[in-house]
């Protein structure tokens, strides 16, 4: 694992991002240690999700830069082309970053078995005996050793993103990405999801969570990030953030879940 | 080490030698056992071209007794290839046959585009009308009537001298006489006496009125540059006519007249029996049961069966162009950069917006202009696979499409590349979208088909044209062809049903159960 000068396994600097017209990041500087769970919060619409699909190169950025793993997406200001080798440069971030999506997305024409083995053997080459072996085990650690043979059209929504978690976890990645996971899932099924992702907190995963989940956030994380139309508006642990919020948009924000 | 040197030198000499062989052999074969291919049209071709009641896999008629006797002169062998009428001249310009013979009038215009012969038959235009008809009974009182005939005739041009006539293009001859016999559609037809007389004589609701019109005479047509055959042919000609042998296949068919009996200087006395045209007078006036139809469609059977198995081979083929290009098409159009997509986009629209038809005519007639030339046989795939393709790129377009992004983004989060999510996750989602209208296309591709009996193949529809003139019966043996393109397309339908089953995932959770 490559980890910058100041100890940082992800490090964002200045990171700017238009849709259009409309300035979606507006300058995110933001560092990720390693075995960190790092929480994003914040009103819909404040670019959370955005930076997130930038860090694994599923959006492109404008200027700034993104350091993961020691490779680097880059872009000055004034530069007018796509940066050279976006493509390469982002593949070799999404080997070590996985990513759950908030609508699961996980492959319906695929058993879940085979939605886990997919990309290890299309990808690494990897066997296909051992890939389903690995795929059992990881089945066994989200609890869903019952359903290999099942498609995900017949699992319940929290089954489908413990699914998710499962088959980003068969690419071996150091650091997962969150997109709101468990806010397409019933009330009830929340807490299932979430439990998976304290073991793997547990066991030392860098994981960055964009979610509204306040008590997990207060429970797990190790920093909180909150956002507001595309600036970073206050950072600090959960104590921090929760008990003494600095920012008085912090204090008016999380008025609202408690 | 002599020896060694030695042994590639045999070798050398032995590729040598074989090399001549086999360079000679094809030599001989051309200039000794020279082929003498001969295009014409015998879907309702009688008395010239056409298919012997008989034995319908045989090819009978005055043209078919003349040019096999010109070519026996010549010491060639003649091969028959079938070309629809309008499509004889334009083929032999495309070079797929070295001659027409097809009841070809020797006129101006024509003389342009290529040459003929001396002539082998003298005749004139008959003019034929329904029994009831009491008020046509020449040229002149044609005029604002309906008037049918074949395109591109002498008739067509009389009828257009004539002036103020409704002139009605017929491509088969059996079928003006039927419409004009059920007294709906036409006033009277104007075609070439023997036509006339094969057709319309024996028919009773007919009657023939007016003097003889016009003089016009029948010839066999070459390239424009052919003239190294033309001569040898005339040649050929001029001996069979001094030794007798045109009168006597004119008179097997009945078709000697005064005309040819004042050009040659001979008595107008038929020396010999009119066997042929009797024949064919029997076949005509035979009544046949239903039991008797059964039987002739049974003796059918292998002749369908043969156009059926071309139908197929062209389609399937064509199919696979279709596919493989479309595919390719699609992804351009997808993925590509905008100025290819554009360009795939444009083929798109070209190509569905212009008839298959006219494609076809491009491909086989118009590209050897360019230089490029090729066999029906390819020439079928290419025309057909290349339209389809079209449509097929827009069935995987919208399939692709129809599959969310997000899928696409799961896959590229899991490290695969844009080729490998397409190959992995996007197409087989897209399979189960896109099945049923590629088999819609792969059916209608199986009728289209048909079309490319204007480029000289015999496939079923054109089998059933040649069944259904000779016998008169484009009702059975019409039900018969219909049936055999159903059955088929039938597998296909069947296949693509098992496939979306299989690509549906709803099916597999009924397969496999929940077991939760």
């Amino acid at each position: 694992m490559m980890i910058s000068a100041t100890g940082a396994y992800i490090s964002v600097k200045n990171l700017k991002k238009k849709h259009g017209d409309l300035a979606v990041l507006c300058g995110i500087d933001l560092e990720v240690t390693p075995g960190e769970l790092t929480v994003l919060i914040g009103p819909s619409g404040c670019g959370k999700s955005t930076l997130l699909r930038c860090l694994n190169g599923l959006e492109t950025l404008d200027s700034g830069s993104i350091v993961i793993n020691g490779v680097a997406l880059e872009r000055s200001e004034d530069s007018k082309s796509i940066m050279k080798d976006f493509d390469k440069k982002a593949r070799a971030i999404r080997e070590n970053v996985g990513m759950v999506f908030q609508s699961f997305n996980l492959f319906p024409h695929l058993t879940l078995l085979e939605n886990i083995t997919k990309a290890p053997v299309v990808v690494k080459k990897m066997n296909v005996d051992l890939a389903h072996s690995q795929a059992k085990e990881l089945l066994i650690k989200v609890g869903l050793e019952r359903h290999a043979d099942h498609y995900p059209c017949q699992l319940s929504g929290g089954q489908q993103q413990r699914a998710a978690i499962a088959r980003a976890l068969a690419m071996s990645p150091k650091a997962i990405l969150y997109d709101e996971p468990t806010s397409a899932l019933d009330p009830d099924l929340v807490h299932e999801v979430l439990q998976v992702m304290r073991t793997l907190d547990d066991e030392g995963m860098t994981q960055i969570v964009v979610t509204h989940e306040m008590r997990f956030a207060r429970d797990v994380a190790d920093h909180i990030v909150h956002m507001q139309e595309g600036r970073i508006v206050e950072m600090g642990t959960p104590e921090q953030i929760f008990s003494s919020p600095k920012d008085e948009r912090t204090r008016r924000f999380l008025r609202n879940f408690l | 080490m002599k020896k060694g040197d030695h042994t590639p030198m045999l070798n050398m000499r032995n590729i040598i030698v074989t090399l001549s062989c086999i360079f000679f052999s094809i030599h001989a074969f051309c200039s000794e056992k020279g082929i003498l291919r001969w295009g014409s049209d015998a879907n309702s071709g009688a008395p010239y071209v056409f298919r012997d009641a008989k034995d319908p896999s045989k090819i009978i008629g005055l043209d078919v007794d003349i040019i096999e006797a010109v070519a026996e002169k010549l010491n060639m062998k003649p091969v028959f290839i079938q070309n629809q009428w309008d499509g004889l001249i334009p083929g032999l310009n495309a070079g797929n046959y070295d001659v027409v013979i097809d009841g070809l009038e020797i006129i101006d215009e024509r003389e342009q585009a290529i040459r003929f012969s001396d002539p082998y038959y003298i005749t004139y235009e008959q003019l034929v009308v329904n029994k009831e008809n009491h008020e046509i009974n020449e040229l002149k009182d044609l005029k604002g009537k309906r008037v049918a005939t074949l395109p591109a005739s002498l008739a067509y041009k009389i009828l257009e001298d004539t002036g103020d006539v409704q002139i009605k293009k017929y491509g088969e001859e059996i079928n003006a006489y039927a419409d004009l016999a059920s007294g709906e559609r036409l006033d009277a037809v104007l075609l070439d006496a023997p036509i006339a007389q094969y057709y319309a004589k024996h028919n009773a609701k007919l009657k023939f009125v007016g003097p003889n019109i016009g003089y016009m005479k029948y010839g066999i047509a070459f390239k424009q540059d052919n003239n190294a055959l033309r001569i040898k042919v005339n040649k050929a000609l001029n001996i069979l006519i001094k030794e007798g042998k045109i009168q006597t296949i004119i008179e097997k068919w009945g078709l000697w007249n005064p005309k040819m009996a004042e050009a040659w200087g001979v008595s107008v006395e038929p020396k010999t029996e009119a066997v042929g045209y009797k024949e064919y007078l029997r076949s005509m006036n035979l009544e046949r049961t239903f039991i008797d139809k059964l039987k002739l469609y049974v003796d059918f059977f292998p002749l369908l069966a043969k156009g059926a198995v071309r139908t197929l081979e062209i389609s399937m083929l064509a199919m696979v162009v279709a596919v493989v290009f479309g595919l390719f098409i699609a992804l351009i159009r997808l993925y590509a950069h905008p100025v290819l997509s554009k360009l795939a986009l444009t083929y798109v629209e070209i190509i569905r917006g212009t008839p298959l038809l006219i494609q076809l005519y491009l491909i086989f007639y118009g590209l050897p202009n360019l230089g490029i030339k090729f066999e029906p046989y390819v020439a079928a795939v290419i025309g057909l696979g290349m339209n389809y393709a079209a449509s097929e790129a827009e069935n995987y377009r919208a399939g692709i499409s129809s599959i969310p992004h997000s899928q696409m983004d799961a896959a590229f989060a899991l490290g695969m590349s844009r080729l490998e999510a397409l190959r992995h996750i996007v197409i087989p989602q897209a399979m189960r979208v896109v099945i049923p209208p590629v088999t819609n296309d792969f059916i209608a591709l199986i009728k289209d088909s048909s079309l490319v009996s204007v480029i000289t193949l015999i496939e079923l529809t054109t089998v059933y044209g040649q069944l259904a003139s000779t016998y008169f019966d484009y009702l059975g043996i019409g039900l018969l062809t219909a049936a055999m393109y159903f059955l088929i397309g039938l597998p296909f339908a069947r296949l693509s049903r098992m496939a979306e089953k299989y690509y549906s995932v709803n099916n597999k959770k009924q397969l496999k159960g929940v077991q939760s």
